[in-house]
């Protein structure tokens, strides 16, 4: 099986879960940063925590390797700050503006016009930023448990009683 | 409601999803070679590249940026392909298809006008895929795929994300109908 066709089964299969998860619409992204409807945090955290056992269990025998990307301080706070600002704008992210296209949601169309006007706008200036911006506080491909130095499990472990503890308190606050 | 959550539905469809997200990395791993993970917005960098070389190919061609993401149909952008028709099949078989023109969230407040539904997404689609595109991912490839790994990038930006995104959404939607 080639490249793109294992892409698009992938695909599917997450357009299915993301639609099921009814993380797609505008309502539940824009809801969730005013503090009103917080099932993307539900869906995400959910993914993160099975994904994060899952690849570091088969990680650990062999099975699957990691694809960390570097770490960039400035450009990564800086660009997540944009990133940010714009998806309130819009209310969806890259992933989500196509699957709302495909629940009829077609306003997104509009979303995605500017988010390709925005990438080409990046590659024009990308000379000036990669010596810049993207150089300030470069570490490399790390990890928290690499800068702390202990177990991924330990970390794992820490993190998944937050993020079950961050549900229970949204359950409680009923949004 | 106090008693159990109002709705298992976002966290089964997220484990679902970190299943597969898991299962994604070993078969592509085994398959390509190379692992794969979840990811969406260098997909756009791709399709303006191609867009761009329809009228200009010598200047996608001698572009730094577009050269080092390699203007291409790959994996991710099939699966972001694949996103829109799973969600399309799955909407219309639930029934949960529903064509809109604008969101009400944003009618409430700016009105159901199409052109300022237009400028306001493109203008935000604008600022997210350059912030995107800076920080190294969205909330696909950074958010998930890099909680996942353990990746500091990771963290660092999905807390650009929804500080950003928490502090842009109130100043624009303060004012709208607030049991939207």
């Amino acid at each position: 099986m080639n490249e793109q066709i294992l892409g698009l089964i992938t695909g599917v299969l997450f357009g299915v879960l993301l639609q099921q998860g009814r993380v797609l619409r505008f309502e539940k992204q824009v809801g969730a940063l005013l503090f009103r409807d917080m099932t993307i945090f539900k869906f995400m955290l959910s993914a993160i925590i099975v994904g994060m056992v899952g690849i570091h269990a088969l990680a650990a025998v062999g099975l699957v390797e990691y694809s960390v990307k570097g770490t960039h301080v400035a450009a990564n706070l800086l660009g997540g700050l944009f990133f940010g600002g714009g998806w309130a704008l819009m209310g969806y992210c890259p992933g989500t503006s196509l699957g709302a296209i495909g629940e009829g949601r077609w306003h997104a169309i509009w979303a995605v016009l500017g988010m390709l006007l925005g990438a080409a706008l990046f590659a024009e200036v990308y000379p000036a930023l990669k010596a810049s911006v993207l150089s300030w506080g470069s570490l490399g491909k790390v990890t928290l448990h690499g800068a702390l130095g202990v177990s991924p499990w330990l970390v794992i472990l820490a993190l998944i009683a937050g993020y079950i503890a961050f549900f229970v308190f949204l359950e409680k606050k009923g949004v | 409601m106090s008693k159990g959550p109002r709705s298992w539905r976002p966290y089964i469809a997220g484990a679902l999803v970190g299943v597969l997200a898991t299962a994604s990395v070993f078969v592509s791993g085994r398959m390509l070679g190379k692992p794969k993970y979840l990811g969406a917005s260098t997909t756009f960098v791709r399709a303006a590249g191609m867009i761009e070389q329809t009228a200009a190919p010598e200047h996608v061609a001698q572009n730094e940026y577009y050269q080092s993401k390699k203007v291409r149909i790959d994996w991710q952008f099939m699966l972001v392909i694949g996103v829109l028709i799973g969600a399309f099949g799955a909407s219309m078989v639930d029934g949960s298809f529903a064509v809109e023109g604008s969101p009400p969230i944003w009618r409430d407040r700016f009105g159901g006008r199409i052109s300022v539904r237009a400028v306001g997404a493109v203008l935000g689609g604008v600022v997210a895929m350059f912030g995107a595109r800076l920080a190294g991912g969205c909330p696909s490839g950074h958010g998930m795929s890099g909680l996942m790994q353990l990746s500091v990038s990771g963290f660092l930006s999905l807390a650009g994300f929804f500080v950003g995104g928490v502090v842009v959404a109130n100043l624009v939607y303060r004012g709208g109908r607030k049991d939207a």
